[in-house]
């Protein structure tokens, strides 16, 4: 049972150290009425809302860099629900809440109950009523977030939900992508790996095609068979023909369990076939970078030295990862 | 006004007039009128004046349905459902007999224990037969006391809920009930394919990030299961099946005379693998939204993952929704039966891969059908022997309407429509994704053992 009242922690938004403002009054404002509650999965988002997205976490991203504190969610108690291990995307939500003048509390839930199915709309319920507006959850089960968001009347953030859904994740690699490409309109995007276990590519499905990309898969052929008929979706039969004149690689984390369930003949061969070096992606667009949802398995599938080059976007996923946060809980707190 | 009456009653006497009736067992099909005098069916002119006279314009009458696949969870789960509730609800749908799974807690798999269920049952609102467990505790190991089960009228021995696993204790099943006359029913999931699994493989579960059993974790099973009744002459039973590759199969086995029966629940006829993404459309419909589209369509936030959509065997494809159908209406299936699941909400109302799988079925299948002959799917004499003659020879009953039979049979409106609510439903749970839908298909009577054990409409017992 969850204990509210002596379990959370409370963090106030550091006083010192920006300017508050009220509410961003550039073009890029979000504009009155972004029709949705709850971000579930990129799905319900038309172009123009993730181009919108997009935008304002650039805004965000500015500001932050300046040092501005912004006050969008006073009075706001946004709960981090994370029932599943997960450090670096809840400190980025955590982050993004804070910046925005948020009241965060973290919700100590034992994953272990949650995570056998008994108790995760109770635990909604009780946090509810304890005040909490948002909740931030991630969930090892595909779809939790929505029985949350038929279940309790706070908001929902999907932060990642079993195999399905990572939806900030998508928006932050299209706004990476977007920085670094100029625009996705046309653009051939590799994506390698587990894709069947991964809410990361799903929703980056979603979102890269709305955004006019093709997107191309390459693994294991466990891993990869079943996306072929999703619109704007190709699966390669060979590494070499995901990869070429791709304009983006995106390599996604081996979960190292997996090779046991008949996906790969061990780490070694997935290395072997899958793994990304520089020498692999010669045949890409000149220069074209390397994306990598984190953390990574250095060695397994991808070089170390590719992970630190120039060409590795990682530690810019992660600053806009903050950003593009800040931006979805100030739409949805609208 | 709707009542319920038992077998315990006494013998109905009466007189429906200008009903259409139809008896498969004979292939009529009349409008007329039907008299019961003492539990008899019996020529209407000789039917005391006094009897009390019911207006069967506009209705059908069948024989009374029979369900080979229901879970009464008792003992060991009566929240969710009893041998009461669960005889009410299969009146309230139309059933005489239903058969009663074996996998409560405990399992039925000793005589004393199908002896109590079998007591409990005694003058409920319906017939209930029990099929006992095959194997001790249902753990696939030894066997069960088959023969003295059989002297009390088991209707067949499975280990529902889970596939007998070992192919030799199958095989030795099969063997020891041959001379018996009873059958092996089987779920037919290999485990070794389907374990972790949450709904059928394919775009809709690729889509959901949900793991999918493939339909092969059916065929494995129904391949190895018709060798085995091949080589050892036994009867083994597939229900629920889900495939169209298991039922291609059944059909060929059939050809060269192995006895293989099946049958296949109305959800797995009407139902599609889309209505985990939230489509709310039958199979025969034009598919749309996300069951067209199931990569590009947004997902409703309502209705997608609902709980109530978990069911095993998973939901199948549109296409094999319609083979199944296909199946019925060609007589390959030889039964619909329900898999009535009730589940108590807090083993629903969670995630979906958290929650119970199963859904209930006995006051929804007649309508679920009708929707189908209504769409032209289906003819309403195939639906009606599928729902009553056909299951019920399987288990040793005779269903007809001719005169001189215990009055056993539905009196049904075909075009009255009802709103699948919980308090509309007899049964002790409410698990059924079909809740808020409005459904053809109104009972208005049912009578078993010239008993009449549930009427709405027709005016006060007699």
């Amino acid at each position: 049972m969850l204990d509210v009242a002596n379990g959370h922690t409370t963090r106030h938004r550091p006083a010192a150290g920006g300017v508050v403002v009220s509410w961003p009054d550039s073009a890029a404002s979000p504009t009155p009425g972004w029709p949705h509650r709850h971000l579930l999965d990129v799905d319900q988002l038309t172009r123009d809302q993730l181009e919108e997205c997009l935008d304002l976490a650039v805004e965000m991203r500015e500001r932050r860099l300046r040092r501005e504190t912004l006050d969008l969610l006073r009075g706001e108690v946004v709960g981090l629900a994370f029932c599943e291990p997960s450090t670096r995307t809840r400190v980025s939500f955590e982050l993004a809440a804070e910046a925005l003048g948020a009241q965060v509390v973290e919700l100590p839930i034992d994953v272990s109950s949650v995570t056998k199915g008994e108790s995760l709309v109770d635990t909604l319920r009780t946090l509810e009523r304890t005040g909490v507006t948002t909740v931030i959850l991630r969930h090892s089960m595909s779809g939790a977030p929505y029985l949350a968001a038929r279940s309790v009347p706070v908001r929902i953030v999907n932060a990642g939900d079993g195999s399905h859904a990572h939806p900030t994740q998508a928006l932050l690699d299209a706004l990476t992508l977007r920085d670094a490409l100029g625009s996705l309109d046309g653009r051939k995007i590799a994506i390698v790996g587990d894709i069947g276990h991964s809410r990361v590519a799903r929703s980056n499905l979603h979102a890269l095609t709305a955004l006019g990309a093709s997107v191309w898969l390459a693994g294991p052929p466990a891993w990869v068979r079943g996306f072929e008929s999703w619109p704007g979706v190709h699966v390669a039969d060979r590494l070499e023909d995901a990869l070429a004149d791709a304009d983006a690689v995106m390599t996604l984390r081996i979960q190292l369990e997996r090779e046991a369930g008949g996906g790969v003949p061990s780490l070694r061969e997935y290395t072997a076939r899958w793994g990304l070096d520089a020498d692999r992606l010669a045949v890409a667009q000149t220069g074209a970078p390397v994306l990598h949802p984190g953390p990574t398995n250095e060695g397994v599938e991808i070089t170390a030295d590719l992970a630190a080059s120039e060409r590795s976007l990682i530690g810019a996923q992660v600053v806009n990862g903050v950003a593009m946060r800040m931006a979805v809980l100030a739409l949805l707190a609208q | 006004m709707s009542s319920f009456g038992s077998l315990g009653d006494l013998a109905a006497t009466f007189v429906l007039t200008g009903a259409r009736v139809i008896d498969p067992s004979t292939d009529a099909d009349a409008v007329r009128d039907l008299a019961v005098a003492d539990g008899l069916l019996v020529d209407p002119a000789t039917v005391p004046s006094d009897a009390p006279r019911l207006d069967g314009s506009g209705l059908v009458v069948g024989p009374g349905l029979c369900d080979l696949h229901v879970h009464l969870r008792e003992p060991g789960m009566e929240r969710a459902e009893t041998v009461e509730s669960g005889a009410r609800a299969a009146a309230h749908g139309g059933f005489t007999t239903i058969c009663a799974m074996p996998n409560t807690d405990p399992p039925l798999d000793e005589p004393a224990r199908v002896a109590m269920v079998l007591d409990r049952a005694r003058n409920r609102a319906c017939r209930v037969r029990v099929i006992a467990a095959a194997t001790r505790g249902r753990e696939g190991e030894r066997i069960t006391e088959i023969g003295e089960l059989a002297g009390m009228g088991i209707a067949g021995v499975s280990d529902d809920g889970s596939v007998v696993a070992s192919a030799r204790v199958a095989r030795g099943l099969l063997a020891y009930l041959a001379p018996l006359g009873l059958p092996l029913i089987e779920h037919a999931e290999d485990p070794a394919l389907s374990t972790g699994s949450v709904m059928r493989a394919g775009e809709t579960a690729t889509r959901l990030g949900l793991a999918g059993w493939p339909a092969s974790a059916e065929l494995s099973i129904v391949e190895r299961d018709i060798a085995l009744a091949d080589e050892t002459g036994g009867w083994v039973h597939f229900t629920h099946l889900s495939t169209e590759g298991g039922l291609n199969a059944i059909r060929r086995a059939r050809e060269r005379g192995v006895r293989v029966t099946c049958d296949v629940t109305p959800h797995h006829l009407a139902l599609t693998d889309a209505w985990v993404a939230g489509w709310r459309g039958f199979s025969w419909e034009e598919p749309g939204g996300v069951a067209a589209d199931p990569f590009g369509a947004p997902l409703d936030a309502e209705l997608a993952y609902d709980p109530a959509c978990r069911v095993n065997p998973p939901l199948s494809s549109r296409a094999e929704a319609l083979a199944l159908l296909a199946g019925v209406a060609d007589g390959s299936i030889d039964a619909i039966a329900t898999d009535h699941a009730p589940h108590p909400r807090e083993r629903k109302g969670v995630e979906f891969g958290a929650a119970a799988p199963g859904m209930i079925g006995l006051e929804t299948a007649l309508s679920l059908g009708l929707a189908a002959v209504e769409a032209g799917s289906l003819q309403l004499r195939s639906l009606l022997a599928a729902l009553s003659t056909r299951p019920a020879g399987l288990i040793g009953e005779t269903r007809t309407l001719a005169n001189g039979a215990l009055a056993d049979l539905v009196v049904f409106d075909p075009a009255a429509r009802w709103l699948v609510e919980a308090p509309a439903l007899a049964s002790a749970s409410s698990n059924t994704p079909l809740l808020g839908m409005e459904l053809p298909g109104v009972v208005r009577m049912t009578v078993a053992g010239g008993r009449i054990t549930y009427r709405d409409g027709l005016g006060a017992i007699g």
